[in-house]
């Protein structure tokens, strides 16, 4: 069967999708954690996939999204590399087509977009602190000992939610073992702390937006219950968490490399799964070339330079002749 | 007397022509790099906003070089910029570099105060000279700004995008060396005749207006070359403002017919009547004008914890509403990721490739504007 594949580098996960022509989705998701180790978490996801699949399927198209799109392009030969805001938006109209707006919250980032008719219409990102991501939660639940995924039922428990200064995660931790001292109950806590979080998201990250139905909720931290009920609280409305919520950059990336793919009707750029037994060096350094000093990352396999970016110029990216070369010949 | 002053952008070259045509010596400081941005985080209040801390990287890696006197620009209304120049002092004075600050008051507050700093400069020229030297200084403002508009405008156009910035730094270079007006204009010609010489993809182009604060706005150090980014993402920008506008909306009163900010006042005015500072006022006028001009969407940028700016930005979303343009606010300082600058760049061309296909086609827009 004709497949395309979707992979959503982030932060703390990595996820890939592989949809059938429909558009549905022909495996089931693949979720991992990053560790920091982006490539070789993408070629374990690869592996994963490769060995759900039959001599008669093959992939026709790939999409890459998430904050290392443009590393795992590389890695696998992506048809598409798109930001993750188009990404998620494009996942979020496939499963709720009257969406307006999306609420995503991941491991790092969290941002909302707002959707009318159709088309995205404005957005925004967290811009200062990263209070209310996922990373938060984690440790917070690492804190007081509970498993993350229980996290969120706790708070469903609570009767009295405590109010807890939500800005930032430091005072936010401060403010939390302040009312553990008092004695206030864990789930009252961490119901007070979904509250702060979700104010704290609606007040920066939302700030300024028209917030209409149907809301989607989106990203890892979906997964909590107890956040979905504090957006439901504070909203007043109906909070609508898609079935693979954890997963729809990758959803979205797919559903782009198959729009590409029957678009162009182009043969797909993608390596194979073979990349997964592949051996990447990556390096950075910085060039000379001009007081920027950019920071350039170069990714090699063997002595072959598959790609180089993190250039403002273009000289670094758009040549792929060996680095010292390049230097040699080209500081002017 | 060595003087030195802080860069913006281009302004080093409207500056050094008309110091050097009044035979005086400069210190030019490096150029902005990171130790620049380290020196003056360093020694900055750290709630300062990002133009002072460049500035006084600035200074400090001028003194090093041997510069002895600072000329800086004052100002006057709500926006901080109008105490920089003494915060500045005070700062260098307690590191130990002692150095002279002259500070060019804005003459729409004193004239005489102006006359006297200049006068000191200048020791016994005539104001003669003095003209004659604001004039050629004037023709290279306008030189600069007209190759730069080009170049906006050319970005995502040609194929061989490297090429285009190696004449672009060229023909910054040959206008920095111009003696004469004459040899200027052949300059401006000749560079202007082989960057539209380059080969052009076929359009359709987004177009993006750029608004905000002055200095991030000039300064592509300060604003993480945000018009190259839009450039190599397929859109032509064009910027709300420029030197040669502001030197004559500032200095010459209006005199001179260069397009400016003046008459973003008046479409500001149904949100915004009141001067707030800085550009906070025309930040909110130039949106609504790119609005009336049929463009894709605004980006704009400001230093983080900008007041003016932060003004300008409440009231963006009603006038985003009112013309149906999208905005994108960026606050931008040494800590800004570059990372996260990408992503929203390149989400706000999907947003506005989007609904210039809504628009043409009536239909709901694809993702992939090629």
């Amino acid at each position: 069967m004709d497949l395309y594949l979707g992979i959503d580098v982030g932060s703390v996960s990595t996820n890939l999708v592989l949809l059938d022509p429909r558009g549905e989705p022909y495996t089931t998701p693949i979720y991992l954690r990053t560790q920091g180790r982006p490539i070789a978490v993408v070629q374990e996801g690869l592996s994963m996939l490769a060995e759900q699949l039959s001599s008669r399927d093959r992939v026709c198209g790939v999409g890459t999204t998430g904050s290392a799109r443009y590393l795992a392009g590389v890695l696998v030969g992506a048809d598409i590399i798109k930001n993750e805001i188009t990404a998620h938006a494009v996942a979020a109209l496939r499963v709720v087509p009257d969406v307006r707006t999306v609420l995503e919250i991941g491991g790092q980032d969290s941002k909302i977009i707002i959707i009318r008719d159709g088309i995205v219409v404005d957005f925004a990102m967290n811009t200062v602190c990263a209070a209310g991501t996922g990373s938060f939660l984690d440790q917070q639940a690492f804190r007081l000992n509970i498993p993350i995924e229980k996290f969120g039922e706790l708070a469903l428990q609570a009767e009295n939610p405590v109010r807890i200064a939500g800005r930032c995660t430091v005072f936010a931790e401060s403010d939390m073992i302040h009312k553990q001292q008092l004695g206030h109950p864990l789930p009252d806590i961490i119901a007070g702390l979904c509250e702060a979080l979700v104010r704290n998201y609606l007040n920066n990250v939302g700030k300024g937006k028209e917030i209409l139905p149907p809301v989607v909720f989106q990203g890892g931290v979906a997964a909590n219950k107890g956040m979905r009920a504090a957006f439901e609280k504070a909203l007043g409305t109906e909070i609508i968490v898609p079935p693979y919520f954890n997963v729809m950059g990758a959803y979205g990336a797919a559903l782009l490399a198959r729009d590409w793919a029957l678009r162009k009707g182009q043969p797909t750029k993608f390596r194979g799964f073979q990349v997964a037994e592949l051996k990447f060096q990556t390096r950075s350094f910085e060039c000379k070339g001009c007081p920027n000093n950019c920071e350039v990352i170069e990714i090699k396999e063997g002595d072959h330079v598959l790609a180089r970016w993190g250039d403002r110029c273009g000289r670094w990216s758009t040549s792929n002749i060996p680095t010292e070369e390049l230097i040699a010949k080209s500081i002017s | 007397m060595k003087i030195t002053y802080p860069h913006m952008g281009n302004l080093y070259i409207v500056i050094r022509a008309l110091l050097e045509s009044l035979g005086l010596e400069l210190v030019l400081p490096p150029p902005t790099s990171r130790r620049t941005v380290e020196l003056g985080v360093r020694h900055a209040p750290e709630f300062a906003c990002f133009p002072f801390k460049l500035n006084l990287g600035n200074f400090i890696e001028a003194y090093e070089l041997g510069a002895d006197t600072i000329l800086m620009a004052g100002g006057v209304g709500p926006c901080r910029f109008g105490y920089y120049a003494q915060v500045q002092r005070e700062i260098l004075e307690d590191l130990g570099y002692h150095m002279d600050m002259v500070v060019l008051e804005p003459p729409d507050t004193s004239w005489r105060e102006l006359r006297d700093k200049i006068r000191y400069l200048i020791g016994r020229k005539s104001w003669w000279e003095v003209i004659k030297a604001i004039r050629f200084a004037w023709f290279k403002a306008r030189a600069v700004d007209v190759v730069e508009e080009q170049v906006l405008y050319l970005r995502p156009r040609v194929q061989q995008t490297l090429e285009l910035e190696k004449l672009y730094r060229e023909a910054l270079k040959k206008i920095d060396e111009a003696p004469d007006k004459k040899s200027l204009d052949r300059v401006v010609d000749h560079y202007l005749a082989l960057m539209k010489g380059l080969p052009q993809k076929p359009g359709p182009f987004l177009r993006v207006g750029l608004v905000g604060e002055f200095f991030t706005v000039l300064e592509p150090f300060a604003n993480y070359d945000i018009e190259r980014r839009l450039g190599s993402l397929g859109v032509e920008v064009n910027r709300s403002i420029y030197l040669s506008a502001w030197i004559n909306e500032h200095l010459f009163r209006g005199l001179l017919r260069v397009k400016g900010l003046e008459h973003t006042k008046e479409l500001a005015a149904p949100y915004l009547k009141s001067f707030v500072g800085g550009h906070g006022r025309e930040t909110v006028g130039s949106t609504v004008d790119y609005a009336l001009q049929g463009y894709d969407g605004v980006i704009h940028v400001a230093p983080f914890t900008c007041m003016p700016e932060i003004v300008a930005h409440s009231i963006l979303p009603a006038v985003s509403k009112d013309y149906g343009i999208p905005t994108l606010t960026l606050y931008l300082d040494e800590h800004s990721g570059e990372a996260g600058i990408v992503t929203r760049l390149e989400a706000f061309v999907d947003l506005m490739a989007a609904r210039r296909e809504r628009k043409l086609k009536g239909e709901a827009g694809k993702w992939i504007f090629t």
